[in-house]
């Protein structure tokens, strides 16, 4: 499994790219967290909102800061 | 209430509807929360001159007849009011974000005339939800849908410019005439300006692999339920008046601590309405100044009080909030330097415009 954070680095994107480091852990899921940075590639997945969230390629949530609690639940979802 | 009524004939016609009865049972439930809440907040909002002077009187001890304790009733009275205003406007502007997705914007301007497309941009801009941070992917949204350009800036004009915050905190601080001219002079300038940028047909200015952009299937936007935007709404309250207390705080304290020691008017001289060149200066000084609007206010009301203009001072707030160079920096992205010194001057002439007109008015 491939959490992805979609953002062009602002501060809001470190702080998911930070909940859903915390989430994978706490899950117990083995999963890799990767950025994306590139706008193309943001723009490309239908995202207009920053930070977003998807997984393997599903974007699952946008322009929200989630709790890891919440990335919890898309994690298992 | 009817749908307590529906309910309980659900209730006892049918077990096939148990799911829909539940999910109706949590939206009434949350409903009379709101309502609840909402009777707790007029209650403490209408008491709330009282309580102040209990509170710096009786359990402070202040003398209300001193000048300390006249500021500490000003303070224990103006803090609670700015923050529960807030508190209510941001949770309504809250829930009604939860109905405007940038999806739905978009869909709303695609293929509007260009006068309309910027009017109707300029308000929608006020209540889709929007971090700076966003300015380009929601450009290159925009744009890849066949929205024009103009009204695209347009609505990047009055999305950070015209926001509730700002608002709320002038019409708790300079009463609702303030607060009515920032709104309706922040969305006019956001559709002019626009509309002039779309007259000059800029589209070879923006850079050539944004056309190319295609904007992906976006995941269906979720689908909300009441309780769930009543939540959102919640959750605006605890994010933005938990971000944004400190610098109401400083507003007001700014306000109540300068009345007595700075002398009145000693700005009047540089920034008053005699000075016609203090608008200009104050444009120039507040476009590389980088601020959201809840951090500007301190500053707008310490020169309000020592005789600033307001239109001088609008001038600079707009400019603080409105453009910035972190602005440009991200915007290089799409925009070519020339398009960006355009948007800017554009923009910088408007906010001119409104600060002189201010100051001829009042």
């Amino acid at each position: 499994m491939t959490v992805q954070i979609l953002g062009t680095g602002c501060a809001k994107c470190q702080k998911l790219y930070n909940a859903a480091a915390q989430a994978v852990a706490a899950s117990g899921v083995t999963a890799e967290i990767e950025k994306i940075e590139d706008l193309q590639q943001i723009v490309a997945m239908g995202v207009m909102l920053t930070p977003a969230l998807a997984i393997d390629g599903q974007v699952k949530s946008s322009g929200k800061l989630l709790t890891p609690a919440e990335i919890g639940d898309l994690l298992r979802g | 209430m009817p749908p307590n009524a529906t309910i309980t004939v659900e209730h006892v016609c049918s077990h096939a509807h148990t799911y829909d009865t539940t999910s109706r049972d949590l939206a009434a439930r949350a409903t009379l929360g709101a309502l609840l809440a909402l009777g707790a907040w007029l209650l403490l909002y209408r008491n709330l001159p009282r309580l102040a002077r209990w509170g710096s009187v009786e359990v402070l001890g202040c003398d209300p007849r001193t000048q300390l304790g006249t500021a500490v009733e000003f303070l224990a009275y103006e803090v609670p009011k700015v923050l529960l205003l807030l508190g209510l406007v941001v949770f309504v502007v809250g829930v009604i974000r939860s109905y405007c997705s940038p999806h739905r914007t978009r869909e709303l301007l695609v293929g509007r005339r260009e006068a309309v497309g910027n009017v109707l941009a300029a308000g929608l801009g006020v209540v889709t939800p929007f971090c700076s941070c966003s300015a380009v992917p929601l450009f290159l949204g925009f744009v890849e849908a066949g929205v024009p350009l103009g009204v695209t800036f347009s609505f990047l004009i009055s999305a950070p410019m015209v926001n509730e915050v700002a608002l709320v905190l002038l019409l708790g601080l300079f009463g609702w005439r303030v607060a009515l001219l920032y709104l309706s002079t922040g969305l006019l300038l956001a559709m002019l300006a626009g509309w002039v940028i779309g007259r000059l047909r800029l589209e070879h200015w923006v850079e050539p692999w944004v056309y190319a952009v295609q904007l992906g299937e976006a995941a269906a936007d979720q689908r909300w339920s009441w309780p769930q935007r009543l939540a959102a709404g919640r959750a605006a309250v605890r994010e933005i008046v938990g971000r944004v207390w400190p610098y109401v705080l400083a507003g007001i304290a700014v306000g109540a601590g300068i009345h007595g020691y700075v002398p009145d008017g000693v700005l009047a001289a540089v920034m008053g309405r005699e000075a016609w060149w203090s608008v200009p200066l104050a444009v120039l000084l507040g476009v590389p100044m980088y601020s959201n609007a809840a951090g500007i206010i301190p500053i707008v009301e310490a020169l309000l009080g020592k005789g600033a203009a307001l239109g001088t001072v609008l001038a600079f707030m707009m400019a603080v909030i409105a453009l910035s160079l972190p602005e440009a920096i991200i915007l290089r992205k799409v925009l070519q330097p020339k398009l960006i010194a355009t948007f800017f001057g554009v923009v910088a002439s408007g906010i001119l415009l409104v600060g002189w007109l201010f100051n001829l008015l009042f």
